[in-house]
């Protein structure tokens, strides 16, 4: 009886829910990823001939300039915008993961310096952190030990 | 001068490619958008990890190296790379590789919070 009651009432929440056009926001996702890539691209192109930067100083820079811009757009209120256009076009680039490290920091800025702006700041960075370094550390011992043989 | 365009033109295929492979996800499995850069991350820790992903970076450039599985990639790489000159580099090569980026999401990060107000949320 109660899993009857729970289906009617799912039904429902899938009736009213608002049907996103599944085909448009793959193309969205597509052509707004393509193109923070494709600047990406050419931020490095740029580097590469201007400055003759190359090898790990190139790409480096270019994250850099890259996180800045998305930083920047994100406290100027502009990405969020980008964000409800394009999903995962905005989330999944370097610029989304600076976009997740400034947007709860400004919320929560009311909070204070210290537990509001500088905690929230994490709150989607940090897992992203820690698994990015656990992994990092995992993959480096497994090489370490397979080249001792 | 056509390389250079055929380069872009990768490097828009394949980070699109990416983005909407993100987007397929959170269209038919609800997974939350924390979640997905994680997954990403991961996945491309562990591609570097069996050396595929290299390739991709080969191919397209910023187009691989943009998306979060880029920064992945980059961990993986450094720690890799790090191993070779003992067990020291195999715990720091990571973070080394990925210090530009992790620094600039920092004090980036907190100047612009810092300068800007949250908007009202308008829908």
């Amino acid at each position: 009886m109660q899993k009857a009651y729970n289906s009617k009432y799912l039904e429902y929440v899938s009736k009213i829910s608002p049907k996103t056009n599944e085909k448009r926001s793959l193309l969205r996702a597509f052509f707004v990823g393509g193109t923070i890539c494709l600047i990406g691209q050419f931020i490095r192109f740029f580097l590469e001939f201007t400055f003759g930067l190359y090898g790990d100083v190139l790409s480096g820079t270019t994250s850099v300039i890259l996180i800045f811009i998305g930083s920047l757009l994100t406290g100027l209120g502009v990405y969020d915008r980008i964000g409800k256009f394009a999903g995962g076009g905005s989330i999944v680039p370097i610029t989304g993961f600076a976009n997740s490290v400034v947007s709860p920091a400004m919320e929560f800025k009311t909070e204070g310096f210290i537990y509001g702006l500088a905690a929230k700041m994490f709150v989607i960075a940090g897992p992203i952190l820690v698994f990015g370094i656990l992994g990092s550390v995992s993959v480096g011992i497994i090489y370490y030990i397979v080249g001792l043989f | 001068m056509t390389d250079v365009l055929l380069m872009f033109l990768k490097a828009f295929l394949v980070g699109g490619g990416i983005c909407t492979v993100a987007q397929i996800l959170i269209n038919y499995t609800k997974i939350t958008s924390g979640k997905i850069l994680v997954y990403f991350l991961l996945a491309g820790i562990f591609l570097q990890s069996i050396g595929v992903y290299q390739y991709l970076v080969d191919f397209a450039g910023a187009g691989a190296t943009v998306p979060i599985s880029g920064f992945g990639y980059l961990l993986a790489e450094g720690a890799i790379k790090g191993a070779e000159n003992g067990l020291f580099g195999a715990f720091t090569g990571g973070l080394i590789a990925a210090s530009a980026g992790v620094t600039a999401a920092i004090v980036f990060g907190y100047l612009n919070a810092l300068i800007f107000k949250a908007k009202s949320k308008k829908n």
